[in-house]
């Protein structure tokens, strides 16, 4: 049977691909963001899963206006990588699994979440950023990605506590699926941040620990949170931190261990933060 | 019964709810053109005529044209969309969002360097620090 061992948890600023694509990872502005992760770009080599659930906003890229889906799940064969007005990113395209999205779409639909199914779709920085901080700069991804992208850029997103419940119908369907495969599920954005309006540049390194502390010992609570918490607290675009409650609803309900924890400000407007969590 | 719109009081912060996302549909539509690259090479030859292919307000139109971003926001835009104008004009998400807080280019670097903007006396309109 499938199963999920570990959960990844990253910002997914797209200054960050570009200081990697433009090979400025060395400077010593880059060197304190990328130094994160050097322990994570050695776990994931050995904790190398067949499919990463990749959970992720898309940035007015494969959705403008005309069509805004709360939750869409990416069942294509193959996605490419989008231009997002600066010409497309140069990393590899992205090989989906058809088999187990459709498996998951099936299975959570029936558990009463309403996924859109989406078999096309380019793949923006939201979804690019994570795998370059994790993988570097392959030639090919070293595994299957299925991309889940969340409405945050029209308010409302989903609550807190929807996406945690989410990430919980996600895990019985993965646990569900014939083939014995290795499932990670990777929650990105964040963390406090606000692009937008006068008040751009918000930072809040005490709502920031808090949120990591919560989304490890206490998730369910953490749910809890209110819209307006994270938006007065955590900046406009803060609000993206829902999505890493799905990432932490998939999780096995026993505490998790915490292998790596990450927090640095800034990467251009944005505080970073990085989890690796594993079932025990 | 009107919806409950909690974050009006947050200074300096607009709500891209969907009030918002309709009074700006024509405006977010018309960046979302400049994805494609011969869309960003005809509105950089001529932006009034590209923009007046656009059924945008007259303000809306102007305001993209000063590349008044906080004017755009508040005529319906959203910054994920309006960033490609920026990105159409070689800027960068930072210079993007610190062209919108009055200070200089330098000055919001380096606020950002020192930990960014803090949420004391951010929280609500007329806070005290």
């Amino acid at each position: 049977m499938a199963h999920v061992g570990a959960s990844v948890y990253t910002s997914h600023v797209p200054a960050i691909g570009a200081a990697l694509d433009l090979g400025k990872t060395g400077e010593p502005y880059w060197q304190k963001v990328f130094g994160g992760y050097e322990f994570s770009k050695q776990w994931i080599k050995r904790h190398t899963p067949d499919v990463i659930f990749l959970v992720y906003n898309d940035h007015a890229t494969a959705f403008s206006l005309e069509i805004i889906p709360t939750f869409a799940i990416g069942t294509a064969a193959e996605f490419a990588v989008a231009d997002e007005g600066w010409g497309p990113r140069p990393v590899p395209k992205v090989i989906g699994h058809p088999e187990l999205a459709s498996h998951i779409a099936q299975s959570v639909i029936q558990d009463d979440f309403d996924l859109t199914i989406v078999n096309k779709m380019d793949v923006d920085h939201g979804l690019t950023v994570p795998l370059s901080l994790m993988f570097g700069q392959p030639e090919a991804w070293p595994c299957r990605i299925i991309p889940f992208a969340v409405n945050v850029v029209q308010y409302p997103p989903p609550s807190g506590r929807r996406c945690y419940q989410l990430g919980r119908a996600i895990r019985k369907a993965i646990e569900a699926y014939d083939e014995d495969l290795e499932v990670q599920v990777w929650g990105t954005g964040g963390m406090s941040h606000q692009l937008q309006g006068p008040r751009a540049g918000l930072i809040n390194k005490e709502f920031d620990n808090a949120f990591l502390d919560r989304l490890i010992a206490d998730p369910a609570g953490l749910a809890r949170l209110p819209h307006i918490d994270y938006v007065r607290e955590a900046g406009s675009e803060g609000i993206e931190l829902v999505m890493w409650l799905i990432a932490r609803g998939a999780m096995s309900d026993a505490p998790p261990s915490v292998v790596h924890r990450f927090y640095h400000v800034p990467a251009s407007n944005t505080a970073v933060g990085h989890l690796i969590l594993e079932n025990r | 019964m009107a919806l409950d719109k909690p974050y009006t009081d947050i200074p300096g912060t607009t709500i891209f709810d969907a009030e918002q996302s309709r009074r700006g549909y024509h405006l977010n539509q018309f960046c979302m053109s400049l994805m494609k690259a011969e869309n960003r090479a005809r509105f950089k030859a001529n932006e009034r005529a590209y923009l007046d292919a656009w059924p945008m307000s007259e303000e809306q139109k102007q305001a993209v044209l000063d590349r008044d971003l906080n004017r755009c926001i508040a005529l319906g835009g959203n910054i994920y969309f309006l960033a490609k104008i920026g990105a159409t004009d070689g800027k960068s998400f930072q210079q993007m969002a610190g062209s919108m807080t009055g200070l200089s280019e330098e000055e919001y670097r380096d606020m950002m360097v020192k930990g960014g903007r803090s949420v004391e006396g951010n929280r609500r309109i007329g806070e005290k620090r």
